[in-house]
């Protein structure tokens, strides 16, 4: 190839990068290993890790994943793939995203869906743009952001969209419900917001009142931002019937739908809303058409929106999204069904019921929050939270997510879930294992 | 080369202008600017009312491969919009200089539609352009 | 036929059955009325259809797949074996740290290698695409000049080569965007350059190789003319195939960048994701690092690995995603810069360089144009069919369709929008010679036929599932969601 080339040697090809920037050694890489030895290696790490009974949720749940979703997700010609811009070569996917997009909206009560962002956090930043450039009319770039929302995606939405000067107004959740409660609302109702966002199930696993919540603000010309849990809508009300007309906006995180846990990704983030604002969504839109010979086919269609055509004045900059993750959720939705994604979300209700009513009956163990809830539950210790969850990491057990870090007040607070993962002998193991440090720490 | 009426004034960034003498016009793109962007599938209009400075954005049109910004040929305010584009935006592909139109506007007191192209300055200009590629 | 036309009511993958429950205590008001309409389908079906869907697309595994800018190299499965391991799935991503030290020291460990490889002082994992890692830079370059009191900076510049994510993220910190054009050469104009910089300028994007696919020999005088005026630099790392082991950002004068360890680093794209996009600052910009990424320390002498937070990064443009951004991914790309070890890094970046330059001379003998001759190529370079297009009447597009037809993916079309007609091609370091080989004989094969018969290139592709698609109709009757017949 070099005498094609009339090149002595490979280095002849890199004579025009002036000779003072070229790069000697590589000090913090190592000498290169056999697969077997790299495989090995990992492993050792990854398994020093102690395994733990998962009762975390907040935002990532430990459900059962099919056996034939990532086989089917990890053929090569879906996961070597690139992004279908070549739509005679890239049917499968295609199609897929639209199957995809369908199976959201029906879950949501939505319109229309994209195929995915990158995940639920990074979903709330675009759909505060989205509502922002929607509402250009009244020129608003207020949000009011429920401060029951998971606090890493208030976090996300603030680095994300604070540089395009818009304010994020928290809303204060009641102490005692953990909900935003209607009276809140008072301190709010003479300002001019673009968009309510609510999370329902909230961070705390709380049902917020959603339908006067969406009234509300649909009343004071607001768009509704909905955060959800794709799993608990197989029996929630959908966002798309809250209130009177509904939510415009629906995010949330894909991971339920048959991502492993995987330290926090990939996942995905889903995006639903109103056909009438189609247009100011962000990220690739599957539409279906027909070829030259008018058979169905499907393609990437408004794409007039995206960066690769609009540049400076696309609706985000997003290009690379979660494909893969979304062709593992669309399997795993095919194959669950209504039935088996109800089912699947009963047995998480009813699991982690059981699991309250057994941490409950730990002396000194309280449900911190009244009100109707559904997988995850709010626990108040008699001691700090941070160093029951270190302490039971030790008998095997991640108790969940210690709220202190979050909420200040709150250190003592315990975020606990169950779904339908878990077993009766698993929760009874934990209640023993925090009765039994509960009572060595007071 | 594509159609170029006399009597409209047009600009640089293919717009033309058909001013009438009640101080109103209207204001659409070039049978050559939708030629060359292909199939229009959109055009988002501006808002009744919206006044805009000469060369400001005033609207965009999209095709399946690119979008484009529409400027205001003059100083002017928004008194109608072509709503039947909202449907059917090949108008603008098959009659740009008629039913394809985008928005009507009053001039501003300082606009100055006759500083603007003539018909035979634009098609030269086109020319121009086509003869650079 | 799509899945929901496959619907029976009542059928069921009947292994998918949790033990069901009671919504006890659940008040109506918060229940849905009707169960979500999702496809009702046996677990066979669900196989078959999905299979055979997968079938109608081209992959790497399947197809030369050789796409500018994209590098579309092979993704060793061995990298998919570690990222698979229960304890790898398993994990919660806010389990506490004192359990996840194995973990830890992986992603400690990536980056660690990624700061040498890029020559810069830190690096942060958590940005999950390329995209978002160009946000996450230019986030920081203006939390920078915001920490020094610098306010009036309004301006990002960016090349008219750059990939359309660069514009697009300039605006979404926040920023204008002016645009500076692309020399004759391929270089960046120099004179542009230096007319356009002043007290405004925040600071430059670059990709260098640029997306023309050539070195961009005045980077030394680019970067000191925009730190001449206090701006800063930023890389974005499409590229960085091309020079990796060979030169590192941080010594161009780079002071931020992302990578993609999509591309550069094999981990697969998956139809479009999910991919990451790891960010790497010098000293200046270190405190900005979007949070969380993986601190060292000791205790006892032993090394403890911490996460670093909003608290212990003050000045952080914040986090990016709900946990660590796509930890998975990063640790397949962890795997494979252990496989690949430092010479197997310095190889990559010569082999792709090798295949680029001899696929280029090899058409060029063929018969077609390059857009920058007298260059020479990187990872990639361009081929412009304008001859074609203005003689024969053939485009980019139909060479694009037409090379579906001969079992190859089509190069990247219309971009970068300075070149007319053309293809931008990347056949990456992975590709054998007969494979290169087989390629250019397609395009040449298609030359001859757009000679002889050019409606037979421009009614391409004839053996796909699918013909050129409608997408004017795809734009005008919006159809994103099935409806049944009759709804």
């Amino acid at each position: 190839m070099l005498d094609a080339l009339g090149a002595d040697s490979i280095e002849d090809l890199f004579d025009e990068i002036p000779a003072p920037l070229r790069a000697g050694r590589l000090q913090q890489v190592p000498e290169g290993r056999s697969e077997r030895d790299a495989v090995a290696e990992v492993r050792r790490r990854l398994e020093q890790d102690p395994a733990l009974t998962c009762f975390a949720g907040a935002g990532a749940y430990d459900h059962y994943v099919p056996a034939a979703v990532w086989d089917l997700a990890t053929r090569g010609e879906f996961m070597t793939a690139y992004t279908p811009y070549q739509a005679e070569a890239s049917q499968g996917t295609l199609q897929l995203l639209y199957e995809y997009q369908t199976m959201m909206s029906r879950l949501t009560g939505m319109d229309v869906s994209n195929a995915s962002l990158y995940d639920g956090a990074s979903a709330l930043a675009e759909a505060v743009l989205m509502a922002v450039r929607a509402q250009r009319k009244s020129g608003s770039r207020r949000i009011l952001l429920a401060g029951s929302v998971h606090p890493n995606y208030r976090a996300t939405a603030a680095s994300i969209v604070s540089s395009q000067e818009i304010e994020l107004e928290t809303l204060v959740f009641c102490e005692s419900t953990g909900r935003v409660e209607m009276a809140a609302l008072q301190a709010h109702g003479e300002n001019e917001y673009a968009a309510l966002v609510v999370q329902s199930p909230n961070f705390f696993g709380g049902l917020e009142a959603v339908d006067e919540l969406t009234d509300w603000a649909h009343a004071r010309g607001m768009l509704v931002i909905a955060v959800v849990n794709p799993m608990t809508l197989a029996v929630l009300k959908p966002p798309g019937a809250w209130g009177e007309t509904g939510a415009d906006i629906v995010v949330g995180d894909g991971q339920p739908l048959g991502l492993p846990l995987s330290s926090g990704g990939p996942y995905f983030g889903f995006m639903c809303a109103r056909q009438k604002i189609v247009r100011q969504m962000p990220g690739r839109i599957i539409g279906r058409t027909v070829d030259l010979d008018g058979r169905e086919g499907f393609a990437l269609t408004l794409q007039a929106r995206e960066q690769h055509i609009r540049r400076s004045k696309a609706t985000s900059n997003i290009c690379t999204n979660q494909g893969l993750a979304v062709t593992a959720a669309t399997v795993f939705l095919s194959l669950l069904g209504p039935q088996g994604l109800q089912e699947m979300a009963r047995a998480s209700y009813q699991r982690s019921a059981e699991l309250v009513a057994a941490l409950t009956d730990v002396e000194g163990v309280h449900a911190h929050f009244s009100g109707p809830r559904f997988h995850e539950c709010v626990l108040r210790l008699p001691v700090r939270a941070d160093s029951i969850v270190d302490r039971l990491a030790q008998e095997g057990v991640l108790a969940g997510v210690a709220l202190g870090y979050y909420f200040p007040g709150l250190e003592n607070c315990l975020l606990t879930c169950a779904t339908e993962q878990r077993s009766a002998a698993e929760i009874a193991h934990f209640a023993g294992a925090l009765r039994r440090v509960l009572e060595e720490a007071v | 080369m594509s159609a170029t009426p006399e009597d409209l004034k047009y600009t640089e960034s293919h717009e033309w202008i058909s001013v009438s003498h009640d101080g109103t016009a209207v204001v659409g793109i070039t049978d050559h600017a939708q030629d060359l962007l292909g199939d229009i599938v959109h055009v988002e209009l501006p808002e009744v009312g919206a006044e805009f400075a000469a060369s400001e954005e005033a609207a965009v049109v999209e095709s399946v491969k690119a979008a484009s910004d529409v400027y205001a040929p003059v100083g002017c305010e928004v008194i109608a919009i072509n709503e039947a584009l909202e449907d059917n935006p090949e108008l603008v592909n098959s009659d740009p200089y008629g039913d394809g139109w985008f928005f009507k506007i009053r001039l501003a007191e300082d606009a100055e539609p006759e500083k603007l192209m003539s018909a035979q300055d634009y098609a030269d200009s086109c020319a121009d352009e086509e003869a650079e590629d | 036929m799509l899945i929901f036309e496959q619907s029976q009511p009542g059928r069921r993958a009947d292994s998918q059955r949790s033990d069901d429950g009671a919504l006890d205590g659940l008040p109506d008001e918060y229940l849905r009325t009707e169960a979500p309409g999702l496809p009702e389908v046996s677990e066979l079906q669900v196989v078959r259809h999905y299979t055979n869907l997968s079938r109608k697309n081209f992959s790497i595994d399947t197809q030369f797949y050789p796409l500018g800018s994209c590098t579309m190299k092979y993704n060793p499965r061995g990298a998919l074996r570690a990222a698979n391991l229960e304890a790898a799935q398993g994990r919660h991503p806010l389990s506490p740290e004192s359990a996840s030290q194995g973990f830890l020291s992986c992603m400690y460990h990536l980056q660690e290698m990624l700061r040498d490889v890029t020559g810069m002082a830190a690096v942060s994992l958590s940005p999950m695409a390329g995209a978002q890692g160009e946000f996450a830079g230019v986030a920081m370059i203006r939390a920078y000049h915001e920490a020094q009191g610098d306010t009036g900076r309004r301006e990002i510049i960016v090349p008219d080569s750059a990939h359309g994510t660069n514009p697009a993220t300039a605006v979404m910190c926040g920023y204008k965007v002016r645009e500076i054009p692309t020399a004759k050469d391929g270089d960046v104009d120099i004179e542009a350059l230096r007319a356009a910089v002043g007290p405004q300028t925040a600071g430059l994007m670059m990709t260098n190789p640029s997306t023309v696919g050539v070195f961009e020999r005045r980077i030394e005088e680019v970067a000191s003319i925009v730190h001449g005026v206090g701006g800063l630099l930023y890389y974005d790392g499409a590229n960085l195939n091309a020079i990796l082991g060979k030169v590192k950002p941080g010594d161009m004068g780079f002071d931020v960048l992302h990578m993609n360890l999509h591309k550069t680093f094999a981990t697969p794209h998956g139809g479009g994701g999910p991919g990451s996009g790891p960010v790497a600052a010098n000293e200046r910009l270190r405190p900005h690092l979007p949070v969380p990424y993986v601190l060292r320390t000791e205790q006892d002498g032993q090394p403890v690995f911490r996460w670093a937070d909003d608290a212990a990064c003050p000045q952080s443009i914040g986090r990016l995603s709900a946990f660590m951004g796509n930890a998975g991914i990063n640790l397949r790309a962890y795997l494979y810069a252990l496989m690949l070890g430092r010479e197997g890094m310095h190889r990559v970046g010569e082999f792709a360089t090798l295949n680029a330059n001899y696929m280029a001379k090899r058409l060029a003998e063929a018969g077609f144009d390059l857009a920058y001759p007298k260059r020479r190529a990187t990872h990639e370079f361009i081929v412009t069919l304008q001859k074609q297009a203005k003689t024969l009447g053939v485009t980019a597009m139909d060479f694009a369709k037409r090379l579906l037809d001969y079992g190859y993916h089509a190069p990247t079309t219309y971009f970068p929008l300075l070149v007319p007609e053309c293809f931008l091609i990347e056949p990456t370091e992975t590709e054998s010679k007969e494979e290169l080989d087989g390629f250019i004989a397609a395009m040449a094969s298609i030359l001859a036929e757009a000679r002889e018969n050019a409606d037979l290139v421009k009614g391409a592709p004839y053996t796909l599932p699918a013909k050129r698609l409608d997408d004017v109709r795809a734009a005008r009757e919006l159809d994103l969601v099935y409806q049944p017949p009759g709804e």
